[in-house]
């Protein structure tokens, strides 16, 4: 789900960019705000937590392989905008330093697997747990929060993918970036991270979740509008 | 720190486990992740290499690129299990180093503590 350099056409990843930079603005901004000092050191933690989570790669058979990406996980535990950084920071080291995902798409991978998908994923998480606040409810709305937006990552991704042809086709027919339409990116995206990797990255979201509640770190699980503050 | 102790030892297990990631896809004959392809491998999926891709695919050179450090090209699995295990810890003192001063920034140096 890391878009590479060459893949994106300049209109498609300057586009990104300029969307993220508001929203990393913003996150900023809301981190400063309500980030209290004991959840600050989880913003260190967490960046390298799903550093680590993109590197279990999952086979599909005789296919393509995925990952899960642990991004719902660390919007539960410090809110949707410190995940975003949190996600950014891991996004821009995978970037730079081991060439997974391109420095031209930084932005537009941020938007979908640092932005969409906590974001997403969060909210799907909190409407569920209004439906099942019990401790089990709530592990379970996490997990399905995980795969919520882990598809919604790999959704975008797809589109951004899909719609190159679009703008960018020689006059001969010949793409001039990513070749494969919508009709055929869509589902060879969205297949696997709905069968395969979304349901891990469910699990792990789950699993996490369950875990939290009864450790002594429960209260990362309990971050929001800093009432740890007192 | 202490109450971090947990996570950390978390993240070293993960580290270490991490070739997992490297054995399973080989074990299932697995390929690349869809639209990761590099440009021999797109050359040979749809007959050419497309113009624009070609001109910014290797705009930039990663000093460990998929985390298989240099001279580690077509080296056996359990050299690269060893580079990615490395790979693992090199990402995570750099994320947990870029965290870590984008939170001292966000909180205000961390002299003052609110909790």
């Amino acid at each position: 789900m890391h878009i590479p350099d060459g893949y994106l056409g300049p209109p498609t990843y300057l586009a990104a960019y300029a969307a993220c930079a508001p929203l990393w603005a913003i996150a900023a901004r809301r981190v400063r705000q309500t980030l209290s000092a004991r959840h600050a050191p989880l913003l260190a933690i967490a960046a390298a937590f799903s550093f680590l989570v993109m590197m279990f790669n999952i086979p599909l058979p005789g296919g393509t392989t995925g990952h899960a990406v642990g991004g719902v996980l660390i919007a539960i535990a410090i809110g949707p905008w410190g995940a975003m950084l949190s996600l950014t920071i891991a996004l821009v080291i995978q970037a730079l330093l081991f060439g997974d995902g391109g420095i031209t798409a930084i932005g537009a991978n941020c938007l979908n697997i640092a932005f969409l998908m906590p974001f997403t994923g969060y909210y799907a998480y909190c409407l569920l747990s209004r439906f099942f606040p019990s401790d089990k409810g709530r592990a379970f709305a996490a997990g399905i929060g995980g795969w919520v937006g882990l598809n919604c990552a790999a959704l975008t991704t797809a589109l951004m993918f899909g719609i190159q042809p679009l703008f960018h086709t020689a006059p001969d027919g010949r793409a001039l970036y990513s070749p494969y339409p919508i009709a055929v990116a869509l589902p060879a995206i969205l297949l696997g991270h709905m069968v395969l990797f979304g349901v891990v990255e469910a699990l792990v979201t789950g699993l996490a979740v369950h875990y939290l509640q009864r450790s002594r770190s429960a209260w990362i699980l309990h971050s929001t509008a800093g009432e740890a503050a007192s | 720190m202490k109450e971090f102790r947990v996570l950390w030892i978390t993240l070293l297990v993960m580290a270490l486990a991490s070739p997992i990631g490297l054995y399973l896809p080989r074990l299932m004959k697995a390929g690349a992740a869809w639209g990761e392809w590099g440009l021999d491998e797109i050359k040979h999926m749809i007959g050419y290499t497309p113009a624009g891709m070609e001109k910014t695919a290797d705009i930039w050179k990663a000093p460990v690129p998929d985390y298989a450090f240099p001279g580690q090209e077509g080296a056996p699995l359990s050299h690269l299990s060893l580079s990615y295990i490395l790979s693992a810890f090199v990402g995570i003192g750099a994320c947990g180093g870029g965290g870590y001063l984008l939170a001292r920034w966000l909180t205000g140096g961390g002299g003052k503590s609110r909790a």
